[in-house]
């Protein structure tokens, strides 16, 4: 058999034999990226290539200078002796699957992938491979997210119940994919405007720029000194929680969207009011439907509970083992996902 | 059942007190009186007996589930909570809406405590079944039920609060009518909401008065000192002594029946007349205090030798009386009272006593006195305004306690475990070490005394930091430092470090220190008296 076609090193998932990274954390030659998240799209590099669709993000995250390629999804490249191809996670905007191909054989590195409906992406598509290379983020049976569409109108229902008590929302969700999904999955008719945090609106810019249809908003920043947010809803990172930027905000409820939310005692220990699960990350049935569907009969795993994931798959006759890298913030960074 | 699922999601998710009151008083208002009677039971914290282990359970849940164990019990480690564990990994609920519209209290008497009698074989058919059946929260909940603790967080004042509200009673009313034994049925129910209890159950405390800490020096907050009546603070088990219809009931301030505990104390209750209930401190006393630890071989016995009593003798120091000849006398000042209970002790004698007051000129003295506390045994000093009423639950002004500084110590964060409730998954349970030559030894758990903040950031450097996991527990690397505060320390043949620690609790992390710079063992014992 021949050596390995992806293998981690200390700077990244190293292919050899087209001589390029995938999503590394130290400089390199070549990078192709999966996504545009921090943990995964890193500066330094030489050169880059990304899905087209999330330029737009690429470029504000690693300066207008970054040599970016724009691929589009499905077409493919030469790299060396390997075939490349880019293929939509269902991550965020411009996220993708990277299929790399040498004499018939067929890896698959997923970088950050989920199965559900999310209109500001391209929906994830399965890739037949050999050997698939998956996160393992929330890779736990208590992990199964509700449908997207009953969350986003639980959000609206709590906004407009605090809207009739003359109180702002304050949802605090991940900047960069979360914020938008929010946005464009909030049902049509909103009980007041919407406002954004500085770090969340350049991020929600880049999503129009691309084409995603998103509703109204404002920025924080540019608003009078005197606003009055009562029946707003304000859309902040979750490190905007307790800081002074929250001041001008008088008695707001508040509530924060993500897969952590699952559990309710992380939705207590945060302190807010509300917790709406909600992640852009792949849940436990979406994994295992996953693996499925590639056909693989090799799995390697990144990031959180990937010792849980490898046993089961390999009791379930499959071969499996965790891969080194430095995906994830790791165990109790719940502010991502 | 699903109106009392409701209010639970409700007050989990709401945080602001009156939010919590009003979803209470919305089911209270509305609810059958049977399934309200179960409500309170659950939310005033009582429980129902276990009737299944969490390894049956998770045996069950994992072929519910077509899980293996392993996988069961990670997950279970990981969220922290058993019955949550439940109610998130089984499949979705079956497409149909379930029609069992049953209540709480059916539930609880007819899938809940009925199993009791049931062939294992059957308990499982209907546990599982009642799982397919229920929706998440559901299924929540009456795992909950079967695990027997449902803790909804709420505290029993807002639980009376509410009923105040639902039942236009004021709220020492309820108070009263909640305390001591009771069964949650519809006639229980029904008695709150009853202008006057005709069935009132003699055996019923008043609800516990209870002190709140002075922070800083009283002389600039309490005012002058005449005004007060000074007590010595004693490090005893608080109860009331219910004397009605020639029965005697010693009640703890948990509402536990501690009276065929000391039944000495019960004997000499004799003494007093009919129809008068008094509040003290329980002391192991011989000559003078003896330290608590003595006091505690006395508790959790069913049955007490007379040897036994003569080895650990014990007191009752009495420092209030809420009703004297039936009357009471709770709303009148405390000088008053206290005469009227030194009137009434005149004729008693030990293991009945009046708990002495305590005489200072002023603050300065008062603060010489309170120096004495670790040598005379005591806590600190109490401070009542005589002019105060014997209020219901603690309240701020009339009664301050002013307990001497803490000990403390530096140890070594060495096991760690997750915690219970909103710290399930959490590693918030820590046990800590000092070195002893070469060795570790263990002196003290605690539980409390960082911030969240911290508690999040200690919790991903124990993940990050594990050398060995056994279960639950983890061992980590023994470099991280706290200062511990406890009230006292005693002998103890139980404890490897031949201590043991009373109320220790985290008082900073000492990031500023190694493991070097820790307490020895040798520095530890010489804090013993």
């Amino acid at each position: 058999m021949q050596s390995a076609l992806i293998q981690p090193t200390d700077r990244g998932l190293y292919c050899a034999d087209g001589d390029f990274y995938i999503d590394p954390w130290r400089p390199v030659e070549r990078a192709l990226i999966t996504h545009a998240h921090a943990d995964h799209a890193r500066s330094g590099h030489a050169r880059y290539w990304a899905a087209r669709d999330g330029l737009g993000l690429l470029h504000r995250r690693l300066g207008n200078k970054a040599a970016l390629t724009g691929v589009d999804y499905n077409a493919p490249l030469q790299f060396g002796r390997v075939r490349v191809s880019f293929h939509p996670a269902g991550h965020v905007l411009g996220s993708a699957q990277i299929r790399v191909e040498r004499d018939g054989e067929v890896w698959v590195a997923s970088g950050d992938y989920k199965r559900d409906t999310d209109p500001t992406c391209r929906a994830f598509e399965p890739v037949p491979c050999d050997t698939f290379i998956t996160e393992a983020t929330f890779a736990l049976p208590a992990y199964r997210w509700p449908d997207a569409a009953t969350v986003a109108a639980d959000i609206h229902a709590w906004w407009q119940e605090n809207a009739a008590n003359g109180r702002t929302t304050m949802l605090f969700c991940y900047a960069l994919g979360k914020a938008q999904r929010v946005l464009a999955q909030l049902p049509a008719d909103p009980p007041g405007p919407i406002y954004l945090h500085g770090a969340v609106a350049p991020l929600t810019e880049d999503y129009r720029r691309a084409g995603i249809a998103l509703p109204d908003t404002r920025t924080v920043g540019e608003a009078p000194a005197a606003e009055d947010y009562a029946s707003s809803l304000v859309i902040a990172p979750p490190s905007a929680a307790g800081s002074t930027w929250m001041r001008r905000f008088r008695r707001p409820a508040t509530g924060f969207a993500s897969g952590w939310m699952r559990i309710r005692g992380n939705r207590r220990r945060r302190g807010h009011d509300r917790g709406f699960v909600l992640s852009d990350h792949v849940d436990w049935p979406g994994l295992l439907q996953t693996i499925d569907d590639t056909g693989a009969r090799q799995i390697l795993t990144t990031h959180g509970r990937a010792d849980e994931l490898v046993r089961y798959l390999r009791e379930r006759g499959l071969t499996a083992r965790p891969l080194a890298t430095l995906y994830g913030a790791g165990d109790g960074d719940e502010d991502n996902a | 059942m699903k109106a009392f699922a409701a209010l639970f999601q409700r007050l989990d998710q709401e945080r602001g007190t009156n939010a919590k009151v009003a979803a209470m008083v919305d089911y209270f208002t509305a609810t059958d009186p049977a399934d309200g009677a179960w409500a309170i039971h659950f939310l005033s914290g009582r429980r129902i007996k276990r009737l299944i282990g969490p390894v049956q359970l998770r045996e069950w849940l994992a072929e519910a589930s077509g899980l293996p164990a392993w996988l069961v019990e990670e997950t279970h480690q990981h969220v922290g909570d058993l019955a949550e564990t439940i109610a998130l990994i089984l499949p979705p609920a079956r497409a149909e809406p379930t029609t069992d519209a049953r209540g709480l209290a059916r539930w609880v008497e007819d899938e809940v405590l009925a199993l009791r009698d049931l062939e294992p074989d059957v308990r499982r058919e209907r546990v599982t079944a009642a799982w397919r059946q229920l929706d998440e929260p559901g299924r929540f909940l009456y795992s909950k039920l079967l695990t027997g603790a449902l803790r909804v967080g709420v505290s029993q004042t807002l639980v009376e609060r509410a009923l105040a509200t639902a039942t236009g009673h004021p709220r020492p009313v309820i108070a009263h009518r909640l305390m001591g034994r009771w069964t949650p049925d519809a006639d229980f129910f029904r008695g709150l909401f009853a202008a006057r209890s005709d069935n009132e159950d003699a055996s019923r405390p008043y609800p516990f008065f209870l002190a709140n800490p002075v922070d800083g020096d009283p002389a600039d907050q309490l005012g002058a000192l005449h005004a007060w009546q000074l007590e010595w603070k004693w490090d005893g088990i608080r109860a009331q002594l219910v004397r009605r219809a020639d029965q005697t009931y010693l009640w703890s301030r948990g509402e536990a029946l501690i009276t065929d505990t000391f039944p000495e104390l019960a004997e000499a209750a004799r003494q007093l007349p009919p129809d008068t209930v008094v509040d003290g401190e329980i002391l192991a006393w011989d000559q003078a205090v003896l330290p608590f630890a003595q006091l505690q071989r006395r508790l959790g016995r069913k049955r007490v030798s007379r040897r036994f009593m003569a080895e650990v003798p014990v007191r009752l120091l009495i420092y209030d009386v809420l009703e004297a000849d039936g009357c009471d006398l709770r709303s009148r000042a405390l000088g008053e009272r206290r005469e009227r209970l030194e009137q009434l002790l005149q004729p008693c004698s030990p293991p009945l006593t009046l708990s002495p007051r305590i005489e200072a000129g002023d603050w300065t003295e008062l603060a010489a006195l309170r120096d004495e506390s670790r040598a005379r045994g005591v806590e600190g000093i109490m401070l009542k305004r005589a002019d105060s009423p014997y209020a219901t639950g603690r309240p701020r002004g009339p009664w301050w306690k002013w307990k001497v500084s803490p000990l403390t110590l530096d140890a070594i964060l060495l096991y760690a475990q997750p915690g219970h409730g909103r710290r399930a998954n959490l590693y918030t349970d820590y046990t800590f070490v000092v070195p002893d030559g070469e060795q570790l030894v263990p002196v003290a758990k605690a539980y409390s005394g960082l911030d969240d903040r911290e508690i999040r950031r200690l919790d991903r450097w124990i993940r990050r930091n594990t050398r060995e996991r056994f279960g639950p527990v983890r061992s980590v690397e023994p470099v991280q430092v706290f200062e511990l505060a406890f009230e006292g320390i005693a002998p103890s043949s139980r404890h490897k470090s031949g201590v043991a620690l009373r109320f220790p609790r985290i008082a900073r992390w000492r990031e500023d220190l190694g493991p070097d710079d820790a307490d020895t063992l040798a520095q530890v014992r010489a804090l013993l008296p």
